[in-house]
């Protein structure tokens, strides 16, 4: 990458960066959900309608099944649209037609038909109670036939933004409230990550995770802000003389199990940190690979740092109690290292 | 009731898909009584004109969406007896290469679209495909089934308001057989017609006997003219009645004999035959010569379908991913 064509970027102007430039490149591909045409609620879209005109950039009533459907409907018949949610909660609104519709006609017609759609949202907490806060990405990670990329910086958000939108198959991209630096909204961003964006095009496979930080002593793997906040942890525990390595998967499904247990059977030992509620998540899946691929080379047992099973709750104080934080990540690398 | 203006070729065409439907779905039920199909089965047996009427109003590259009630949309259409008779018998030459079954069947190749059959699912989809037409500036259109009983769900009022919205070249066919499993379309909504609930957002409605192949055509054919003409989606009841039970164990005693004696008597095809041969499209003699035809395709595509093999389990790991 040359470094004179970097710039700092924030992932939701990369994204949008990601979705002009496939929108110039595709003319098949067109953008909706509610308020796109301003932007959209995190400013995915923000400029879009100037750009592209009314046919591709399309305001949708408050219906995320009609609208959510009738993505599905224009891709099977070979458009590319780029569905934009609030919030990711909402898509429960719609379930049927992911659970169904955009993950299983392809294989109930016996790969008759494909679904090229992304669906964008933004997830987890951010005070804003519990219709407003889930993990969403966990859900839409157990259906086979959907991949679902979890992009953490701006770099990762274009490339993977690009792989979606490239993609024959259905794809979610669901990055953070807080990550996204959207305009009047909370940025939370680790020292430890670069902002840099080529203006080149390039893409994220979908399935490759990445080492965001090299370390000898113990694995973390984290997705969106908890990559940040491990991120954080490892710099703060450098002084102390341990080495984090951590792991973002960057795409739940598919998941890229070779480089995540490379860096476990390298270090012994496992931390798995999710801003979700800890029952069934995604890292229940990595501990378990974990125990089937790398047993023999662990020198602790496999932990898991997680939301406890609740409903998150509105006021701060409460959310910060339960998700998980720079101090819960470090005590428990404490205690995998036996601290 | 003379009605000669109708092409005599397309009133012999839709007897011969009604004859073929009706042979289809009884020897369905007979192969399920012997075994031959896994699952369950949902027949269109009495409900053969609505199909029929509205495909034969459509072009070859109008797509369709069938519901779980599926297989006289797909014949209609033009799906080959042997490639559904497959599907069911759970054969690799199925339409679905056995993955989809009674509910799910489709041949993107003549635009049957792959059927969800749960129920109201397809409306929105049928508004994104019929997007993609108007997007693309092609005059196809969607034609998209369900029955009565999607009438409550939230997809179709979504769907509905989306395709009105946006002026999208959609036929929405309301299949009314009045029964969801037992309940009587009456005691689920207060809102009669049902097409009323349709023109609620902006839709052009029309409600025919949907057991008069002809009456269906003719509505159908007025409403695609529209549809493809760019006035946006209409929405189209069709009356009728389901001559057996839900699907495969349903006996459908629920029902008062009367009324199923009622409709049995205004069975559609009955009606078409005789019409046909009272307006002098064919003679007697050239119906039991069609019916003859439907016969012998019937036969040769069960044993077509018999002849394939089951599919190989390696490839029940296969089209999961695009």
């Amino acid at each position: 990458m040359n470094e004179v064509d970097m710039r700092e970027l924030t992932i939701i102007e990369a994204m949008r960066e990601a979705l002009t430039d496939e929108m110039h490149r595709n003319p098949d591909i067109f953008v909706m959900g509610e308020d796109s045409r301003i932007g959209g609620s995190f400013l995915l879209s923000l400029g879009l309608l100037d750009e592209f005109g009314p046919q591709r950039v399309l305001d949708t009533p408050i219906s995320e099944t009609g609208f959510i459907g009738l993505a599905i409907g224009a891709a099977m018949s070979g458009l590319r649209p780029v569905v934009d949610l609030q919030y990711g909660d909402f898509a429960f609104c719609a379930m049927e037609q992911l659970a169904h519709n955009a993950c299983k006609l392809r294989y109930m017609s016996g790969g008759q038909v494909k679904v090229p759609a992304v669906l964008h949202f933004p997830t987890g907490a951010s005070g804003r109670g519990g219709t407003h806060a889930q993990s969403m990405e966990r859900y839409f990670s157990h259906f086979p036939g959907l991949k679902v990329g979890v992009p953490a910086t701006p770099y990762d958000a274009k490339g993977l933004f690009k792989a979606a939108i490239r993609d024959d198959n259905f794809c979610i991209i669901s990055s953070h409230k807080h990550l996204y630096g959207s305009r009047g909204r909370k940025f939370l961003v680790s020292e430890g990550v670069s902002l840099g964006v080529p203006e080149d095009d390039y893409v994220v496979p979908f399935g490759s995770a990445e080492v965001k930080r090299q370390g000898e002593d113990v694995t973390v793997v984290a997705t969106l802000i908890m990559l940040h906040r491990a991120l954080d942890v490892a710099q703060e525990l450098e002084a102390e003389g341990i080495s984090v390595e951590v792991v973002d998967p960057r795409s739940l499904v598919p998941l890229d199990r070779k480089t995540i247990m490379d860096s476990v059977i390298k270090t012994g030992r496992l931390v798995i940190v999710e801003e979700d509620t800890l029952t069934y998540g995604w890292g229940a899946e990595i501990a378990a690979t974990a125990a089937q691929q790398a047993l023999g080379y662990l020198d602790a047992p496999v932990l898991r740092v997680a939301t406890p099973d609740v409903p998150m709750p509105a006021a701060p104080n409460l959310e910060k109690s339960l998700v998980p934080d720079t101090e819960r990540i470090k005590a428990a690398i404490y205690e995998v290292l036996g601290r | 009731m003379a009605d000669k203006t109708i092409d005599k070729k397309i009133m012999s065409g839709m007897l011969r898909k009604m004859t073929l439907i009706r042979r289809f779905e009884q020897k369905v039920n007979e192969l399920f009584l012997r075994g031959y199909i896994p699952g369950t089965i949902h027949l269109s047996l009495g409900q053969e004109a609505v199909p029929v009427g509205v495909t034969t109003a459509l072009r070859d590259d109008d797509v369709i969406l069938p519901t779980h009630r599926g297989h006289g949309h797909a014949l209609a259409k033009g799906m080959p007896a042997a490639s559904l008779f497959a599907e069911l018998f759970a054969r690799q030459d199925g339409c679905c290469k056995g993955k989809g079954g009674s509910l799910h069947i489709g041949d993107v190749t003549k635009g049957i679209m792959p059927a969800n059959p749960v129920v109201g699912s397809s409306v929105p989809v049928a508004a994104g495909i019929a997007f993609a037409f108007k997007y693309r500036g092609q005059e196809r259109i969607a034609a998209c089934f369900f029955g009565d009983g999607a009438i409550n769900t939230g997809p179709l009022h979504e769907g509905l308001n989306l395709a009105a919205l946006w002026k999208l070249p959609v036929l929405y066919i309301c299949e009314n057989n009045q029964y969801a499993i037992s309940t009587p379309i009456q005691s689920v909504t207060l809102v009669q017609p049902l097409a009323q609930r349709a023109a609620a957002y902006g839709l052009p409605v029309q409600t025919v006997d949907g057991n008069d192949a002809v009456a269906v055509y003719r509505a159908a054919f007025e409403a695609v003219g529209r549809v493809r003409a760019g006035e946006g989606p209409f929405f189209l009841e069709c009356v009728t009645y389901r001559q057996g039970g839900h699907k495969r164990d349903d006996p459908g005693t629920y029902r008062p004999r009367e009324e199923v004696e009622h409709w049995l008597s205004l069975d559609p095809l009955p009606r078409m035959r005789e019409r046909v041969v009272e307006d002098g499209v064919l003679t007697e003699e050239q119906v039991l010569e069609l019916e003859r035809s439907v016969e012998e395709e019937i036969e040769t595509a069960v044993q077509t379908a018999l002849a394939s093999s089951p599919p190989d389990p390696a490839r029940a790991l296969e089209d999961v991913y695009a």
